[in-house]
């Protein structure tokens, strides 16, 4: 029983990896006032480019700098219409989305079912020994390690930082954060682009571990659950990383249910159980006393910044 | 020196709205198409070419000109969806799940509950049943809204994915044609159900209802006091309330529109064309919809025409891969060029060309 319980919950880890990833960058762009609704196709850029270049050089330095390039360039261009022209950033994300899923439509079809390179699980020295949570954290792939380093780090950034101090103040209230003197279109850019990157490497890790090989749309929504989830943390880093660990339990015991053979749910249930379980939780965090008072969006979220 | 510099007559950087009017329109078309061929270029395809094979294998022959027609149909429908909801600056992402659920309500009376009824109850039958089924989908992240403040744009794109999901759950389980092979579909609904066609043609009438739907919601939107309090709480929230509208009911309300629209469209497509559950009826008719919305300018008699638009790209591009061999991807690349150039020209219509100094400007 417990080595079940092991096995589910380090399945859980390993399916929570990228929408993390993706969610991490999806807080740093809102809480400097950047809805990015783009993440589906920031990550099937970042997963093509990751893929490709691994295929190609089989450097997995190269593959991930390419994947974290691919996500950076569609989230510049989805800064460049938001940030520089104050585009609706709903329409923006939407268009990025698509362009993302159309452009790596085209040219991943050379791709599909082709090897490539894969960054399969890597224990970690001595810490993977540990009994369980060994196991559970610390048998992974490379880049779910990276997760558990980013994930202070921009909690880091954001709270203890100067430079989180202005991407906070450009997301609350972008007027006085430049009458202060910060660079509020500077700030929203640099955030927008470096959640391209994380998306990037958020795609890479599907491409490259979780389900190595390319496949036309092989992000499944799981761009938009990242959205979700940082809705659901209260654009707060540290509980995005519950969220994504909620997603990734759900997926994770589907997988279980399938291959022992359990019949406690339909498969179509579990199936639209991360979706329906995001919903009741976008639900409880508006409704529930203790949580409502904590879920409130970034002020100046989705307003574009000009100087009067 | 040239420079750009705002209008400020015009809010064109406050939103969504239909501002810009044509002129931001034919800007964001030619924007579309400069940037859709320098897609094309990037991509190692020659765009005169590509085009030119959009341009004869949607308009060249009588059957692509039916299959454009066809497609026009829903997306009216699903385009007058999102633009009803984005006139109150409220998102309606998801069209997809409402025109899912609106053929789920379709196939439930003709192929479960009415099978044996004759035309004249079981088509209207039906259609009524497709507009409910998607305006009580609607009705959810209505609901979620106005009662507990959850953000409809995220509950709408997550109803898509649980639509989707038990639709297939539907036509792969227990709806299954028992007589299909184990072809993934249900059975084919009887013939009293089918929406009738064009005499010689494929055309069915749901085109025609579209665009009955089109005119209907103009006149409600210009004639009635629902549609004077829609634009009022579309422009200003806060005017709408000190005014003592029931907000929340107008959003409600205008939800269940929206979702029964884009349900009708899903109900058309399985009464009309498909005539039974199968793959491939979700075939993005909804997230297309939000590019005819905004191609109308938010206009519901601008919408039929921006449908038909987005109909010639869509077959054209299914052309494409028969002709020039350029997968189906093609498409949505278009789709994100031409939302990118109604952003684009939106911007470039809320600024004027001044020839001269910064100087010359502020004294001018």
């Amino acid at each position: 029983m417990l080595a079940d319980l092991t096995l589910v919950a380090q399945i859980a880890v390993k399916s929570s990896v990228a929408v993390l990833l993706a969610g991490l960058g999806e807080v740093l762009a809102e809480r400097s006032g950047i809805f990015n609704l783009g993440q589906e196709g920031m990550m099937l850029a970042g997963a093509l480019a990751g893929f490709a270049a691994g295929a190609v050089s089989g450097d997995p330095w190269l593959a991930l700098g390419a994947a974290m390039l691919a996500g950076m360039l569609l989230a510049g261009l989805h800064a460049l219409f938001t940030v520089g022209l104050g585009a609706d950033q709903v329409l923006s994300g939407l268009a990025v989305a698509l362009l993302g899923s159309g452009i790596t439509g085209f040219l991943g079809r050379n791709w599909i079912s082709r090897p490539g390179l894969r960054l399969g699980a890597w224990d970690v020295p001595v810490l993977a020994g540990i009994p369980v949570l060994g196991d559970i954290f610390f048998r992974q792939p490379p880049l779910a390690y990276a997760a558990y380093v980013l994930l202070p780090l921009v909690c880091w950034v954001l709270y203890r930082t100067r430079a989180g101090l202005c991407i906070r103040a450009a997301g609350e209230n972008a007027q006085a954060a430049d009458a202060a003197g910060a660079p509020v279109r500077l700030t929203r850019t640099l955030c927008t682009l470096t959640g391209g990157a994380f998306s990037g490497l958020a795609g890479a890790y599907l491409s490259l571990s979780y389900t190595p090989g390319w496949k036309d749309g092989m992000t499944a929504g799981q761009g938009f659950i990242a959205i979700a989830m940082v809705i659901f943390a209260t654009w707060r880093p540290q509980r995005v990383a519950a969220g994504a660990l909620l997603f990734g339990g759900l997926s994770a015991l589907q997988f279980y249910f399938q291959v022992a053979g359990l019949d406690l749910a339909p498969v179509w249930v579990l199936r639209i159980l991360p979706y329906v379980l995001t919903l009741a939780v976008l639900v409880a965090a508006n409704v529930l006393g203790p949580l409502k008072r904590l879920a409130r969006a970034p002020a100046d979220l989705g307003r574009p910044f000009f100087r009067e | 020196m040239i420079r750009l510099v705002p209008r400020h007559d015009q809010g064109a950087r406050h939103g969504p709205a239909a501002r810009g009017g044509l002129w931001a329109l034919a800007l964001a078309l030619v924007l579309a198409l400069v940037s859709g061929a320098m897609a094309f270029s990037l991509l190692g395809a020659d765009f005169l070419q590509a085009y030119a094979a959009m341009a004869s294998g949607a308009l060249g022959s009588a059957q692509a000109r039916m299959d454009v027609l066809l497609k026009a149909g829903p997306l009216t429908l699903t385009g007058l969806a999102v633009a009803l909801c984005c006139r109150l600056k409220h998102w309606n992402i998801g069209a997809e799940g409402q025109f899912v659920l609106g053929a789920v309500g379709a196939g439930l009376l003709g192929l479960r509950l009415l099978p044996d009824a004759g035309p004249w109850l079981l088509l209207p039958g039906c259609l009524l049943a497709g507009a409910l089924f998607g305006a009580l989908w609607a009705a959810v992240p209505a609901l979620l809204r106005t009662r507990c403040g959850v953000n409809e744009i995220l509950s709408t794109l997550l109803l898509n994915y649980v639509a989707i999901i038990f639709m297939e759950h539907l036509y792969f389980g227990p709806w299954r044609d028992p007589a299909g092979f184990g072809f993934p579909g249900t059975a084919e609904l009887p013939a009293a159900a089918w929406l009738p066609l064009w005499p010689g043609t494929r055309l069915h009438l749901g085109l025609a209802l579209a665009l009955l739907c089109a005119l209907l919601l103009w006149l409600a939107q210009e004639r009635t006091r629902y549609g004077f309090q829609c634009r009022v709480l579309g422009q200003s929230p806060e005017a709408a309330r000190y005014a003592g509208f029931r907000v929340d009911r107008i959003t409600l309300v205008s939800f269940l529109f929206s979702g029964a629209l884009a349900g009708l469209a899903g109900a058309c497509e399985v009464l009309g064309a498909q005539h039974r559950l199968q793959d491939g009826l979700a075939s993005g008719f909804g997230f297309d919809g939000i590019i005819v919305a905004f191609l109308a300018r938010l206009h519901p008699l601008g919408v039929p025409a921006a449908a038909l638009f987005l109909a010639v790209i869509l077959v054209g591009g299914d052309q494409l891969q028969t002709a020039l061999g350029l997968p189906g991807a093609v498409v949505r690349i278009l789709e994100a060029a031409l939302l990118f150039g109604v952003l684009a020209g939106d911007w470039l219509a809320g600024r004027r060309l001044v020839v001269g100094s910064r100087e010359a400007d502020h004294a001018g």
